[in-house]
């Protein structure tokens, strides 16, 4: 990983960061010990791929497997991808001022000061 | 309705029967682990699958009812027979075991299924043959997790391949049953309704032969059990497991939720 800093961190079922030590986070203690795979769907062809949670499996070949049955069993995806959670670094949450608040205040970066022609509908 | 040419009038919804009943009685057997397996990615797996065998079930019981003509439905057919009335094979009704034994009948049953349904989807029997081809990909699924799993526990640990050769070896026996033809398939593979039980023997073997050969487990040699599923004459479990199937129905006539 590239950055020390957040080595401590990872993502689990989609909770944004979680610290891997010092909290019970059900990393490499969950039942059997098989490890945790974060899923992403995708809903048709067209689009990009979604998170939609996470499972265990032993291995990444059984991990999409158990994703068909977990995730698009009432034909939510055409596609899946499955990611090892302990392989996404994530951003820390005290991190977050620095990193989001700046763009609050940046309303010129938003495509909002265009004058909408005449007849052009749902823009 | 297609006009099935049937001998005696009984053979082609006695087949349907025979196919149905086995779906129905693995799917429940399957339905045992929802809770109990080792995981619970793997109890929805198991889940998936015996819903789609009951789905099976479903379709070919309401078919055999329609081809027997005395008004009896799936439910019917599915709760109000007796042990002696059901012709499943004898592979579909013996315990479930541990999670590799369960596997094991899974492979062997779904690559009998996949062969069987392949077969069928050409039937002239055009309900056989919808029925069929619907659930080909659903079996194909079931094959190919049941292969992923004997794959892993047979060429894993010592443990895991000790238990994975000892499941295979104890399923082995019950699979020459759903070989077997007798006067029934002879006359309906003839009429063009059934599938050839023992044209389906070597595909299925060069499949299973196959994934215990990379599993690193031996081919079984043992000897066919004594069969009779399909005359029904069935094992001493299976009393037990029907009680189980049947008490609700029974004990509630026409109950809905």
């Amino acid at each position: 990983m590239s950055d020390p800093a957040n080595e401590h961190l990872t993502a689990e079922g989609g909770h944004g960061a979680v610290p891997t030590t010092g909290v019970p986070t059900g990393i490499g203690r969950s039942a059997r010990d098989w490890p945790l795979w974060e899923v992403f769907v995708r809903s048709r062809r067209g689009l990009s791929h979604t998170h939609v949670g996470s499972l265990h499996a032993p291995d990444a070949e059984m991990a999409v497997r158990n994703a068909r049955d977990l995730y698009t069993r009432r034909q939510e995806g055409v596609s899946i991808w499955v990611v090892p959670a302990g392989q996404i670094v994530a951003s820390s949450p005290d991190e977050k001022d620095a990193f989001f608040d700046p763009a609050a205040d940046k309303i010129y970066r938003h495509p909002t000061f265009y004058d909408i022609p005449e007849g052009v509908d749902h823009l | 309705m297609t006009a099935v040419p049937t001998g005696d009038g009984t053979a082609a919804w006695t087949y349907a029967l025979r196919l149905g009943d086995d779906a129905l009685v693995l799917a429940q057997r399957l339905g045992e682990w929802i809770a109990a397996a080792p995981q619970l990615e793997e109890d929805v797996a198991i889940g998936n699958i015996a819903l789609d065998l009951l789905g099976q079930a479903r379709a070919l019981l309401t078919h055999a009812g329609e081809l027997e003509g005395a008004g009896r439905d799936e439910d019917a057919l599915a709760y109000f027979r007796d042990e002696r009335e059901f012709t499943n094979a004898h592979l579909c009704e013996v315990p479930n075991g541990d999670f590799a034994h369960t596997m094991a009948r899974l492979l062997v049953f779904s690559t009998y299924q996949s062969e069987l349904y392949a077969q069928l989807s050409t039937s002239v029997d055009e309900t056989l043959a919808a029925i069929a081809a619907k659930a080909l990909k659903e079996v194909s699924y079931h094959r190919d997790h049941a292969t992923q799993w004997v794959l892993r526990l047979g060429d894993g640990t010592d443990e895991s391949h000790r238990r994975m050769q000892a499941a295979v070896e104890a399923v082995w026996p019950y699979t020459a049953e759903l070989f077997e033809a007798d006067r029934l398939t002879d006359e309906l593979v003839v009429a063009g309704v059934a599938a050839d039980p023992v044209a389906m023997q070597p595909p299925w073997a060069a499949y299973v032969t196959a994934v215990l050969q990379q599993a690193t487990l031996p081919v079984p040699a043992t000897v066919p059990a004594v069969t009779g599923g399909r005359r029904g004459v069935h094992t001493e479990q299976m009393g037990y497991l029907l009680a189980e199937m049947q008490h609700l129905a029974r004990s509630h006539p026409g109950a809905t939720w």
